[in-house]
C-alpha cells in the first residue's frame, strides 16, 4: 500500500538501503517523562525480515522505547530511522502510515467495539481496501476471532483480547510489527500459540518483528537477535543462541524457570 | 435511601427465587416511610404564609402523610419488582461458558424492532392525530407546540450525541452553539433580508466554525477538565452576547425576526399566502404544523447522517477515540481532526436547531442559552444511554414531555389541596427520575452500543449478559 512501491526510484532506493542499513534504527535516543530520565542513550537495530527481542526486567524501559519508536512519548534526543526515513519527530498518526504496526502494552483492544470492528479499525489506514481477504487471514491465524466476530472486545478473555491486538494490528499489512508483552498474564498453551503465530508471519509472510518480552527464554529461542535493556540502557546484545547461554542473562532472566 | 438492602436482599432472593418475602418488605417500607417522614419534618410539614403583612407558619401534615404513603407504596413496588427480577435471574449465567453464545436478541434490537416504526409512525402523523383527538386546529394547539418543544432537544441530543456520545468528549457547553445558530438567523435575516432557507445552512456553518474554534484549545484535554472549559466556553458566548449590545442588542434580544415561509409562500392571511394558495381558509396553525414538520425534517435529518457516519471511517474513528486515544494514534488515525470534526459536526446540528428556534420564537435573547439549557441537553444523552439515537429520543421525550405533563394533571390538585402547582416540583421531580435511573439503569436507557456492522451470521452474543465496566 505504501507509495514507494508503486515508484521505482523509491523502491530501488529502499532495495538498496535493505543491504546497508536497518529497516529500524535507533541512535542515542533519550526519553523523557517529565525530568525523569526514561531511556539513556539507547542504540538498537531492527534488520528486515528478522526477529528481535528485547528483553529486561520490569520498568527498564522496554515500553517506553516501544512507544517512542511510535513517537509518544516524543524522544528528546537522538533520532530514529524506518526505512531511511527520519521519523523522530513525525506524528503518530503518520508513522502508522509507513507500515509499522503495534501491538500497544495492555493491548488496548476497544471495548465496546465488536471484533469485527476493532480489526475494521485496523485497517483504516488503507481504507478497508484488502480488507476481505486480510480478515480472512486473521481468522486463518486466530480461529477463535473467527468465532467471536460479532462479540464486542470488552468482553473477550485475556488470551482472545491478546490475538485480537494483535490481529488488529497485522489488518494494516506492516512490514514491521511492534509487539509489547504478547505473552503477559497468558496460560503457557495460549503463549505457545502465539509464538507459534509469530514465527510463522516471519518465516512465510517474512514480516520484520520487534518483540519485547519478559518471558526470557521463549522470546530468545524465537528471535534472531536479542538485546537487554537494564533501566534506560542497552546492556548485552547479540544473537539469541548467544544470549541464551550467556551467563549474565541466564543468571538474571532465566534461572526463575519459565522452561 | 439504604440502598445496599436493596441489593443484599435481592442476593439473597436469587438464592431462593421464586419466594417473594412480603413481612420483610413491609418491614423495609416501613423504615423507608419512617426516613421519609423524618426527612419531611423539616422539609414539607410547616409553609408560611403571608396574610398581609403578617406572616404566619401553615401546617401541612396532609401532605405529609400523603408524601410517606407513596414512599411506603413505592417501597414495597420495588420489593416486588426485585423479587420477580432476581428469580428470572436465577438461571445459570450463561457466560460461564467458553463456547460462544448464540443468545437472544439484544435488548437493542428488541426495542428497535418496534420501538423505531412506532415512534417514527407517531412522530409523522403526530399532528393529525392530535387534531383527531382534541377536534380541532385551536385545540391541538397546544400539543402541537408541545411536540415541536420535544423535537427541538430530540435534535439537540442528537446532535450532542454525536460530541458525547460517540466521540465521548463531554462537552457542558453546547447550548453556545445553539445560540450561534440562533443569533445568526436573527441577525442574518434582520439586517440583509435573507431568508430561512439561506440562513439555515449559514448557522450551521457558522456554528460548526464555533465548533473548531472551541475545539483547538482543548485538544488535549478529556473528561473533567474538557467538561469544564467547554463550560466556560458556553458561558463566554452568553456573555458575548449580552454585552456586545452594539450587534445584539445585549440582554433585550432580537425582535421580529422573520417568520418562516412555506418555501417562500408566507403563512399570512392575504393574497399569495399559504393559505391562499392552496384554497385553504386561512389558520394560525398551519404555520405551526409546518413547523413541526420542519423540525422533525431537521432532525430526522441529524439521525440520519448520524447513522451513516457511524458506519464510516470517520465515525468509527470517534467511537474508537471515545475507546481509546492511544490506541487510535497508533493505528494512524488523526486524532487532531477526529476530534475537530466531532466538535464541528455536533455543533452544526445545533446551530440548525438554533436557527429553528429563533424562527419559530420570532425573538431571541441571551436568556434561552443559559447553561440550564446545556445541562438539560446533556442529561438528555446520559439518561438516554450515551451513544444510542432511540434512548436519546426517549429521553428527550420524557425529560421535556414529562414535566409539561404534570401541568395537565389535575388529580394532583385534588390530592395534594388547591393550591398545589406542579411546576414548582418539577426540578425536584427531575432530581427523582435520575436518582431513579441512576439506581436503575446506571448506563442510561438503552445503555448497549449497536455494532455498526452486523453480519450476516449472526454470532451476536448479547451484550446486555455482560455487565460493562466490570470486566
Ligand atoms: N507515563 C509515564 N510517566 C512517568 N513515568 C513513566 C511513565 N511510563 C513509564 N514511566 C517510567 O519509566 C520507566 C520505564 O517504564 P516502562 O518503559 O513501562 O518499563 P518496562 O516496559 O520495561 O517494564 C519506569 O521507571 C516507569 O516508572
Ligand atoms: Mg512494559
Amino acid at each position: 500500500m505504501s507509495a514507494g512501491t508503486s515508484n521505482p526510484m523509491q523502491s530501488h532506493q529502499s532495495a538498496a538501503a535493505a543491504t546497508h542499513q536497518p529497516l529500524l534504527s535507533v541512535r542515542g535516543v533519550k526519553t523523557y517523562y517529565g525530568n525523569i530520565i526514561a531511556l539513556k542513550g539507547v542504540d538498537m537495530d531492527v534488520n528486515e525480515g528478522e526477529i528481535v527481542t528485547l528483553i529486561g526486567a520490569n520498568g527498564a524501559g522496554k515500553s517506553t522505547l516501544m512507544m517512542t519508536i511510535f513517537g509518544n512519548p516524543r524522544a528528546r534526543e537522538g533520532t530514529i530511522t524506518y526505512a531511511g526515513r527520519d521519523i523522530t519527530k513525525m506524528p503518530t498518526h503518520d508513522i502508522a502510515r509507513l507500515s509499522i504496526a503495534q501491538s500497544p502494552e495492555g493491548r488496548r483492544i476497544f471495548p465496546r467495539m465488536t471484533v469485527f470492528e476493532n480489526l475494521q479499525m485496523g485497517a483504516s489506514i488503507n481504507g478497508l481496501a484488502h480488507f476481505d481477504q486480510d480478515l480472512e487471514r486473521v481468522c486463518t491465524l486466530f480461529p477463535r476471532l473467527k468465532e467471536r466476530l460479532q462479540q464486542r472486545g470488552g468482553t473477550l478473555s485475556g488470551g482472545e483480547q491478546q490475538m485480537l491486538a494483535i490481529a488488529r494490528a497485522l489488518m494494516s499489512r506492516p512490514k514491521l510489527l511492534l509487539l509489547d508483552e504478547p505473552s503477559l498474564g497468558l496460560a503457557p498453551l495460549i503463549v505457545k500459540q502465539i509464538f507459534t503465530i509469530i514465527k510463522e508471519l516471519n518465516e512465510k509472510d517474512g514480516m520484520t518483528v520487534f518483540l519485547v518480552e519478559q518471558n526470557a527464554y521463549h522470546a530468545l529461542k524465537l528471535a534472531h537477535r536479542g538485546y537487554v535493556m537494564v533501566t534506560g540502557n542497552i546492556t548485552l546484545s547479540g544473537t539469541g543462541k548467544e544470549l541464551l547461554e550467556n551467563p549474565q542473562v541466564r543468571a538474571a532472566y532465566l534461572e526463575g524457570g519459565h522452561h | 435511601m439504604n440502598a445496599p438492602s436493596i441489593t443484599t436482599s435481592s442476593a439473597q432472593d436469587t438464592a431462593v427465587p421464586s419466594r417473594f418475602n412480603l413481612a420483610a418488605a413491609l418491614k423495609d417500607a416501613f423504615i423507608t416511610a419512617l426516613i421519609a417522614l423524618g426527612l419531611s419534618i423539616p422539609i414539607l410539614s410547616y409553609k408560611t404564609e403571608q396574610n398581609g403583612s403578617d406572616l404566619f407558619l401553615a401546617s401541612r401534615w396532609r401532605l405529609v402523610a400523603i408524601f410517606c404513603a407513596i414512599v411506603f407504596v413505592l417501597r414495597v413496588l420495588e420489593h416486588a419488582f426485585l423479587a420477580t427480577r432476581a428469580a428470572r435471574k436465577a438461571l445459570p449465567d450463561p457466560h460461564q461458558a467458553t463456547e460462544p453464545v448464540h443468545a437472544e436478541p439484544s435488548a437493542y434490537q428488541k426495542v428497535s424492532r418496534f420501538a423505531i416504526p412506532m415512534f417514527l409512525g407517531v412522530a409523522v402523523s403526530f399532528p393529525i392525530l392530535v387534531y383527531l383527538v382534541q377536534g380541532g386546529l385551536n385545540e391541538s394547539r397546544y400539543w402541537v407546540d408541545l411536540g415541536i418543544l420535544i423535537l427541538t432537544y430530540v435534535m439537540l441530543g442528537w446532535g450532542l450525541n454525536i460530541v458525547v456520545g460517540l466521540a465521548g468528549l463531554l462537552d457542558l457547553g453546547y447550548v453556545a452553539f445553539y445560540a450561534v445558530g440562533a443569533y445568526s438567523y436573527a441577525l442574518l435575516s434582520t439586517t440583509f433580508g435573507l431568508s430561512f432557507w439561506i440562513c439555515l445552512p449559514l448557522a450551521g456553518i457558522l456554528a460548526a466554525f464555533w465548533g473548531m474554534i472551541l475545539g483547538f484549545p482543548v485538544l488535549r484535554l478529556r473528561g473533567d477538565y474538557l467538561a469544564i472549559v467547554t463550560l466556560a466556553f458556553g458561558e463566554i458566548i452568553r456573555l458575548v452576547l449580552i454585552n456586545w449590545v452594539d450587534l445584539t442588542n445585549g440582554g433585550a434580544g432580537i425582535s421580529s425576526i422573520p417568520r418562516a415561509s412555506f418555501f417562500g409562500l408566507p403563512f399570512t392571511a392575504g393574497e399569495g399566502g399559504f393559505a391562499d394558495t392552496f384554497g385553504l381558509e386561512f389558520h394560525g396553525m398551519h404555520r405551526m404544523i409546518f413547523l413541526y414538520y420542519l423540525i422533525l425534517a431537521l432532525a430526522l435529518l441529524t439521525n440520519f447522517v448520524t447513522m451513516r457516519l457511524r458506519r464510516l471511517p470517520i465515525g468509527r474513528a470517534w467511537e474508537a477515540l471515545r475507546e481509546d486515544e492511544i490506541a487510535c494514534r497508533s493505528l494512524g488515525i488523526n486524532t487532531t481532526n477526529t476530534k475537530l470534526t466531532a466538535f464541528a459536526i455536533g455543533a452544526m446540528f445545533g446551530g440548525f436547531a438554533g436557527s429553528f428556534f429563533a424562527v419559530r420564537q420570532g425573538f431571541v435573547s441571551p436568556e434561552s442559552f443559559n447553561f440550564l439549557e446545556s445541562a438539560i441537553i446533556l442529561a438528555i444523552v446520559v439518561l438516554g444511554g450515551m451513544g444510542s439515537q432511540i434512548g436519546v429520543a426517549i429521553a428527550a421525550i420524557v425529560l421535556v414531555g414529562g414535566p409539561e405533563m404534570l401541568r395537565n394533571l389535575t388529580f394532583l390538585k385534588a390530592v395534594f389541596g388547591e393550591g398545589f402547582d406542579p411546576n414548582e416540583y418539577r426540578l425536584l421531580l427531575f432530581g427523582m427520575g435520575m436518582v431513579a435511573m441512576m439506581v436503575w439503569r446506571p448506563r442510561g436507557l438503552i445503555s448497549e452500543r449497536e455494532p455498526s456492522v452486523i453480519l450476516k451470521e449472526r454470532k451476536a452474543i448479547s451484550g446486555s449478559l455482560v455487565k460493562e465496566g466490570h470486566g
